[in-house]
């Protein structure tokens, strides 16, 4: 599926195409008078299928309404942009086969919107052979920690070891000092596991029990005794198609009585109601969230009308379906990545493929994005030596069946030393 | 005249893949590579299941065995390509070896079963192993650890010559298995078990052997896998890696020697196509499966061998 | 938490996983040893059935109870028609040629998946619990619903067991079993017969579904795990043993339970998946199979 940039006014030429059954190439003429109006290329990795789908969809609807207004804005550098999606399945294999279809057959001029670290990193090795940017939105310590390459960029959303560490201040001093920790036993929640442990210890608190679940479990209750008595805090982090039973699981576990407090990522509960039947025990519990689901009272106009261009309610639910819950911590990765390649673009002085090394010293070169309409979700640093950003994350409580938030950490919270410099590598 | 014709069928192949090279464009030319590689993965297979009738669920373990042994050499002790190609053919065989001194003991869907736990376990070992594997994450092979001599397969020209020589190499065995009196004992144990033991053949040491055949291509195919396409994780050890090598073999023609590389090829491109159409591009690859195996029950070279070209090895 | 109390909410976790497995595992037993097809779609049935009851509770008004037994009725036989037509279509033509119908399942697998992506969607989605109260043990708390799974599974269960064992339709079906040219001979129409079991054991494994889905939630790749779980049942238990797939979803679901307080949860998996392939090993005809000719 191809974003297509601007309803052209039909040409006698373009509606005899058209009638001709060559619709597709309805678009085409008006750009091919001028090399300099021809659109920019942008392919988009998606996890349109497999177990990334909930994300990929709103991947997709939040990467499709940047474009129409970066369009609607006069496109990058005077040229109009254009999005062509291709579905990984969310596996890594495909994954660098849809960098190299995107780069080689669809002549994209770089990709961008990876979701699943297994993908990203599948992928990464391909597109630094192909000398392609490679603009990821997935929230992974792949990009930072420095087994990547010069050609992968993180500048549209902050990295778990920044994300995970900015919570241990709030946790240990508004939640308890003992941690239980129950993650998934693979790389994503040995993360969780190895930077809150660390970041707790930082702050005085200490985590007592790590309970690594093995991810093809669907049930989850077996593991629950293992949570020693003396926990003061539960810290959650799971993905999968099972997360709901886990979470519906804790809640028979310990029922209405006394419980510990329950920290949790979003990530278990994206594109889920939080007001599904069996989810009620999570009234008074914290997550954290890249961006809160729930419009704040405080929110910004920019919050405001990146929340009418995607099509998102004030619950965080499609306006077109109550039902239909976005994956909103983390879809503004998309939006955000999309004009930050729009402003490389125009400091490079992008004109074509030739220039794709120009794309990447560019955001090197960056230091800062404003919040704006470009950054909805708030400021962040971006660090070119690492090729990762850093943003300020939001810590939320269950109030009354919706997220309220109650902290914000700031920019210093979730920073650590440089673990890479890229820019030292060759291309 | 007949063995020939089948000899020059094979060279025939080979000669257009080595032409493909050089005519190729750039998308397409990575993609044969890759299918190339695959299909190693797919003939090694064939080898067990086409040719012996061992319905194997578990061969995700040898590719993986192969993948691993590679990808952990070079990751974690300076290993170069050389080293990793021949550590994987030797993983991918012992592996193989090994399970089949446990699996061999059963036949059918037990065997089936055997194998797919033997690489359930194999997977979650790889998850266990997190600290060094990176899981399900997967780890990236250094540069330096892509280098076959001084050949870098990390270079797209490189990286396909490599994956022909390989896939040359394999195929011509694979060629010269199936017209050998061994490959005859294999088919004559996948045909009558019982009347091959009252010959003299002891149906145990002729499956492990082609077991362990099998093992040595998977293993190979996992590790050059690793290798030019600079990637090793856990997805590529899970069960759906056991069963892509059977669709390709069933697609393309099970007990032929080409056909594994046919399925392989028409399996990615079948994906590929129909991804680009439609968004429910699984509804078009199931109703292809479906379709395809009512109409060629035997695979596309089987079914070629059924209706007169009965020389195809 | 201390060790016994410990060991009896392990025991009862794996009492309603073996119950669920039981039942899913007893649809692919009939398939498997009635008509000898080795069906990969079996997981996506599963699915199937857990997809339809989401949309039944979206549709049915009423208390939770109402639509879930509205869903316990129409899902089955939706999956089962699915199912007694893909047999029709496919799988007959295919004349059941054990590699043909993988691929041909693998092919309906995909279809059915790409289906409920299509129109279900990727998100997961829960369906309420006709039931919901909490029995409070002296050390932990449990769900309710979860052991009227078991109840109902056991149940239903008795009933297969009863249909094979005392109606003349389960004479039919062993008869084909035992022997299709025969049976054939005897004016069965042999036709009917396997796109009967092959809706049936489609229908149990929505039943299955059904009762497990307010426990879990409906999901599209929901099916991957139960398949691979049934199938590793029906083998252990032996072909076509009806008692030995119980028996074996029993060994299976409790040691995985008990396995898990012994050892770190994922080094207990890989513990658990080798016992079963060497119990294989040293037993390939399953624990209640007949040694093969």
């Amino acid at each position: 599926m191809t974003g297509r940039p601007f309803t052209t006014t039909p040409t006698r030429r373009t509606i005899l195409k058209g009638m001709a059954g060559a619709g597709a190439l309805a678009a085409v003429p008006r750009f091919v008078q001028a090399q300099s109006s021809e659109p920019i290329r942008i392919g988009f990795q998606l996890h349109r299928t497999g177990i990334g789908a909930s994300y990929g969809r709103w991947y997709e609807r939040t990467a499709s309404a940047a474009l129409k207004v970066l369009n609607e804005g006069g496109g990058i550098n005077g040229r109009p942009v254009e999005i062509v999606f291709e579905d990984d399945g969310t596996d890594p294999k495909r994954g660098a086969e849809v960098v190299e279809k995107l780069t080689t057959q669809s002549n994209c001029d770089l990709v961008m919107g990876t979701l699943f670290s297994h993908v990203v990193i599948g992928s990464a090795p391909r597109a630094g052979e192909l000398k392609v940017p490679y603009l990821v939105c997935s929230e992974g310590h792949h990009v930072a920690s420095g087994m990547l390459n010069r050609w992968t960029l993180q500048p549209g959303i902050t990295d778990v070891k920044s994300q995970v560490q900015g919570m241990a201040p709030f946790v240990s001093s508004n939640l308890g000092k003992k941690v239980t920790m129950i993650f998934p036993d693979f790389a994503f929640g040995h993360d969780h596991r190895d930077f809150f442990t660390a970041a707790m210890a930082a702050q005085g608190g200490e985590v007592i029990q790590q309970i690594a679940i093995p991810p093809t479990e669907t049930s989850f209750t077996r593991y629950f005794p293992q949570i020693p008595s003396e926990t003061e805090v539960i810290y959650h982090v799971m993905v999968g198609p099972a997360v709901l039973t886990f979470v519906k699981e804790l809640g028979e576990f310990y029922g209405s009585g006394d419980r510990p407090q329950l920290f949790g990522f979003i990530d278990s509960l994206e594109a889920v109601d939080i007001n599904s039947p069996g989810l009620e025990f999570l009234d008074g519990s914290h997550f954290w969230e890249g961006h809160p689901r729930y419009k704040q009272a405080d929110a910004s106009e920019h919050e405001t009308f990146y929340r009418a261009a995607v099509g998102v309610d004030d619950n965080g639910a499609s306006v077109s379906d109550p039902a239909d819950i976005a994956t909103y911590a983390h879809m503004f990765s998309t939006w955000e990545t999309l004009f930050v390649i729009k402003h490389a673009m125009e400091a490079a002085g992008y004109t074509g493929p030739a220039d794709r090394q120009k794309i990447v010293e560019a955001i090197e070169a960056m230091t800062d994005f404003a919040e704006g309409q470009a950054h909805p979700q708030g400021p962040k640093v971006f660090n070119g030596k690492t090729h990762q950003a850093f943003g300020l994350q939001s810590i939320t409580k269950v109030e009354g069946g919706k997220l309220v938030r109650v902290h914000q950490t700031s920019m210093e919270d979730g920073f650590y030393p440089d673990e890479v410099d890229y820019t030292t590598m060759s291309f | 005249m007949k063995l020939d014709r089948a000899l020059l069928l094979h060279l025939g192949l080979l000669a257009a893949l080595l032409a493909f090279h050089f005519a190729a464009p750039a998308y397409h030319h990575t993609n044969i590579a890759r299918i190339m590689v695959l299909a190693i993965y797919a003939m090694g297979y064939n080898i067990a299941f086409g040719y012996t009738g061992l319905l194997s669920l578990g061969h995700a373990l040898f590719f993986g065995a192969g993948l691993y042994a590679a990808g952990l050499l070079a990751y974690h002790a300076e290993g170069t390509a050389g080293t990793g190609l021949i550590a994987g053919l030797a993983a991918g065989g012992l592996v193989a070896f090994a399970l089949g001194l446990f699996a061999l003991r059963t036949a059918g869907v037990a065997f089936m079963i055997v194998t797919l736990m033997f690489a359930q376990a194999g997977y979650l070992t790889v998850l266990y192993f997190g600290s060094y594997t990176r899981g399900d994450e997967g780890i990236v092979i250094p540069r330096a650890g892509r280098m076959l001599g001084s050949l870098d397969l990390s270079d797209d020209n490189t990286r396909y010559l490599v994956a022909f020589a390989l896939f040359a190499a394999a195929l011509l065995v694979n060629l010269w298995l199936a017209r050998s009196p061994r490959g005859r004992i294999m088919v004559a144990m996948r045909e009558n078990e019982e009347r091959s033991r009252m010959l003299g053949y002891n149906p145990f040491t002729v499956k492990l052997a082609a077991l362990t055949i099998s093992g040595l291509y998977s293993g190979l195919s996992g590790a050059a896998y690793a290798l030019m396409f600079g990637y090793a994780g856990a997805s590529l050890a899970s069960v759906q890696y056991s069963i892509l090598p059977l669709l390709y073999v069933l697609l393309g023609g099970a007990g032929t020697v080409i056909g594994p590389f046919l399925g392989a090829l028409l399996m990615f491109y079948l994906i590929d196509y129909a991804s680009s159409v439609t968004d429910a591009h699984q509804f078009v690859t199931g109703a292809a499966l479906v379709l395809l195996i009512l109409f060629a029950p035997k695979g596309i070279l089987g079914t070629l061998r059924e209706r007169g070209l009965r020389w195809l090895p | 938490m201390d060790f016994g109390p410990f060991l009896l909410l392990a025991l009862m976790e794996g009492l309603v996983t073996a119950a669920v497995l039981a039942l899913t595992a007893s649809g692919l037993s009939l398939v498997f040893g009635i008509m000898r097809v080795v069906n990969v779609a079996h997981g996506a049935f599963f699915m199937l059935g857990a997809v339809l009851a989401w949309f039944v509770s979206q549709w049915v008004p009423g208390p939770p109870a109402l639509s879930f037994a509205v869903a316990l009725v129409l899902c089955p036989l939706i999956v089962g028609a699915i199912a007694a037509a893909a047999d029709t279509a496919v799988l007959k033509r295919l004349n059941y040629e054990p590699e043909a119908t993988i691929v041909a399942t693998i092919g309906l697998l995909y279809i059915l998946e790409q289906a409920a992506l299509s129109f279900f969607g990727p998100d997961a989605r829960p369906v309420p619990a006709p039931l919901n109260f909490r029995i409070q043990l002296p050390w932990f708390g449990y769900s309710g619903y979860k052991l009227a799974v078991v109840a109902a599974a056991a149940l239903v269960l008795l009933a297969v067991w009863l249909i094979l064992r005392h109606t003349r339709a389960g004479l039919i079906m062993r008869a084909t079993q035992i022997d299709r040219d025969t049976a054939r001979a005897f004016g069965i129409n042999v036709d009917r017969v396997y796109a009967g079991v092959f809706a049936m054991g489609a229908g149990l494994a929505a039943i299955a579904a059904v009762l497990i889905v307010p426990i879990q939630q409906a999901h599209y790749l929901m099916g991957g795990d139960p398949l691979l779980l049934s199938f590793i049942v029906v083998i252990i238990g032996g072909l076509g043993s009806l008692r030995g797939t119980l028996v074996a979803a029993l060994v299976i679901g409790l040691s995985d339970g008990v396995i898990s307080t012994f050892f770190a949860p994922t080094l207990a998996k890989i513990v658990a998946t080798l016992a079963v392939a060497l119990i294989l090993v040293l037993r390939p005809q399953g624990l209640f199979g007949k040694r093969a000719a």
